[in-house]
């Protein structure tokens, strides 16, 4: 999951992922976050998130984004 | 004629007094209850010792309807409103406060707000007695051309900007929008944009005009695109008036293929940035009925000056046009030398007149006048223009196709950006030695080249966070030992552009 920490760095820097949690719904992360996240490991990683997972769940934490990238790979 | 808005906002409550007006994630309004609830405020807001007519109230604004209320409560006190997000940094909503002064400032998310208590709130929850004679009074006194709003955007000297438009303008703009689309007392209007953002201003205004309704779309629902798709049906929306980049979320994501049931689109239109027509193609396969318009204008000439009803498919390669001037509006092209271009295919910059200017620039003159010159093409009466600093041209049918931008402001994500704010806040932090922006257009990403003693990229981004709202945050950043010059000593933006894109594709 190196690629995600890279992608999680370059997009929001000031945010330390391994600690936190309610990224969605506490209000750390916003929409346009969480849609250049997806593009990007989207592109980078070579898979297709589907439409239906991109809801706050899977975004809340980085654990919960690395188990939504196992269901792909 | 109408002389004030809120003649629109009382015709359609005297038609539809118990229809609902605006709808929140949490709660719903009538038209008289928004009418009651609009006195109220402006009723205490009268009653304050420092009151006096055309003076700002700042609203510190959440997407709920107790702001829609709010603006209407100042305007009925005889005031203008300030928009302002409290997701902005603290420093620069104190900027903005400290520039407007405002006589006072209404909270709309007070129930469960605590932002700065050593500043005079209007309680939403309090009861306020309405005077209506003193309320007849003030509406009496009330001209077209008082203010009726100022939209801060983003300043190139670093300091944001405050675009101070009328009421003259807002009726005509209403004028206009309804000659061209004619919207129905059934429209149901789905707000995307913040209201610190003019694009909320044709929700809200074009409902009251046409007696509709206004529905705001909870934010996290812009991360869902599925969910707003299926939010969009839900609440039968008819007529997005909404960002470009927006409506690319869901295109972007294929989620009009992705849901059972679509939503009965009448008008989908759309401005801020330049539509992709990849986009664009996905939505007009989808809704082959509705129509999709192209909406181009800046905050200075109230909202939009031409539009454009996408009549045809478009190729990747193509551009949409910005299209032809609203009826309230006259549009000139003017070359480097002044001259008028009637032509088409020759680059001129977009200068706009007519009733559809702002009033100015809140509380710089300088600014103003450089900006809204006199117009050299009308000749006997004094006539101003705005001077939009956006290039374009006629097309084979007369439409205007934006071009380009004369200087560094930029379209990201929907703002208007100045990259002059942006290198002006990094510059300021002190273990930045020199730093410029530049926007890949194409990748939709702001670029910072920074020099520095040593690596500080988070740093970096912890200090505008104090600064900046996040959208003007750059997406990456490249530390150099030097940064190039050009032949005039100053930084060679188009050889970093260069260099990037050569290693970066």
């Amino acid at each position: 999951m190196d690629k995600l920490n890279e992608i999680l760095e370059d997009i929001r820097p000031d945010i330390d992922f391994d600690s936190a949690e309610s990224l969605v719904d506490g209000n750390i992360l916003d929409s346009f976050d969480i849609i250049t996240l997806v593009s990007r490991i989207n592109e980078e990683l070579g898979i297709e998130i589907s439409v239906d997972e991109l809801i706050p769940e899977n975004f809340n934490s980085k654990k919960a984004m690395e188990k939504l990238i196992e269901k792909y790979q | 004629m109408k002389y004030n808005v809120l003649q629109y906002l009382e015709e359609s409550c005297m038609r539809f007094p118990e229809k609902i007006a605006f709808e929140d994630e949490n709660e719903a309004i009538t038209y008289s209850k928004t009418v009651e609830y609009a006195k109220k405020i402006a009723s205490y807001v009268l009653s304050l010792k420092n009151y006096k007519p055309n003076a700002a109230v700042a609203i510190l604004i959440d997407r709920n309807i107790d702001s829609i209320v709010s603006f209407f409560g100042v305007v009925y006190a005889g005031g203008f409103y300030v928009p302002i997000d409290l997701n902005m940094p603290k420093e620069r909503v104190d900027l903005i406060l400290e520039s407007v002064k405002p006589i006072a400032i209404i909270d709309s998310r007070i129930k469960s707000g605590d932002y700065d208590n050593s500043k005079s709130y209007i309680d939403l929850l309090n009861n306020y007695t309405v005077c209506d004679d003193l309320l007849q009074k003030v509406r009496n006194n009330m001209i077209d051309e008082d203010p009726l709003y100022a939209i801060f955007t983003s300043g190139s000297t670093g300091v944001p900007k405050g675009v101070l438009i009328s009421h003259r303008s807002v009726i005509d703009l209403l004028d206009a929008f309804n000659e061209a689309f004619h919207f129905e007392n059934d429209s149901v209007f789905c707000n995307q944009a913040l209201f610190d953002f003019d694009v909320s201003v044709k929700d809200v205004y074009n409902s009251i005009y046409c007696g509709g309704k206004v529905v705001v779309a909870p934010k996290k629902l812009f991360m869902s695109p599925k969910l707003l798709v299926e939010f969009l049906v839900k609440k039968e929306i008819n007529t997005m008036i909404w960002a470009v980049s927006a409506l690319k979320i869901i295109s972007d994501f294929a989620a009009l293929d992705a849901v059972d049931e679509l939503p009965k689109l009448r008008y989908s239109m759309f401005s801020g940035e330049v539509m992709p027509p990849k986009s664009l193609m996905y939505w007009k396969k989808h809704f082959p009925n509705t129509k999709f318009v192209n909406l181009y204008g800046p905050t200075e000439i109230t909202c939009n000056c031409t539009y454009y009803i996408v009549d045809r498919d478009f190729s990747p390669e193509e551009k949409i046009p910005a299209g032809k001037p609203f009826t309230n509006t006259r549009i000139k092209l003017i070359d480097e030398s002044g001259k008028l271009i009637t032509e088409a295919g020759q680059l001129g910059e977009i200068c706009v007149s007519g009733r559809c200017l702002a009033l100015g620039y809140w509380s710089d003159f300088e600014k103003t006048e450089k900006s809204f010159p006199k117009d050299p093409f009308v000749n006997g009466y004094s006539s101003r223009m705005y001077k939009t600093g956006d290039l374009g041209q006629y097309d084979d049918d007369g439409n205007i196709v934006f071009s380009s931008r004369k200087d560094h402001q930029i379209k990201h994500m929907g703002h208007r950006i100045e990259l002059g704010e942006i290198e002006a806040a990094l510059n300021s932090i002190p273990f930045v030695t020199t730093a410029v922006c530049i926007y890949i257009e194409a990748k939709e990403t702001i670029l910072c080249f920074y020099q520095a003693d040593e690596e500080c990229k988070k740093e970096i981004i912890r200090e505008l966070g104090l600064k900046l709202p996040k959208y003007m945050w750059p997406n990456s950043f490249v530390k150099k030992e030097a940064l190039p010059l050009n032949k005039n000593g100053k930084i060679d933006r188009i050889m970093l552009k260069k260099e990037w894109e050569a290693e970066n594709g």
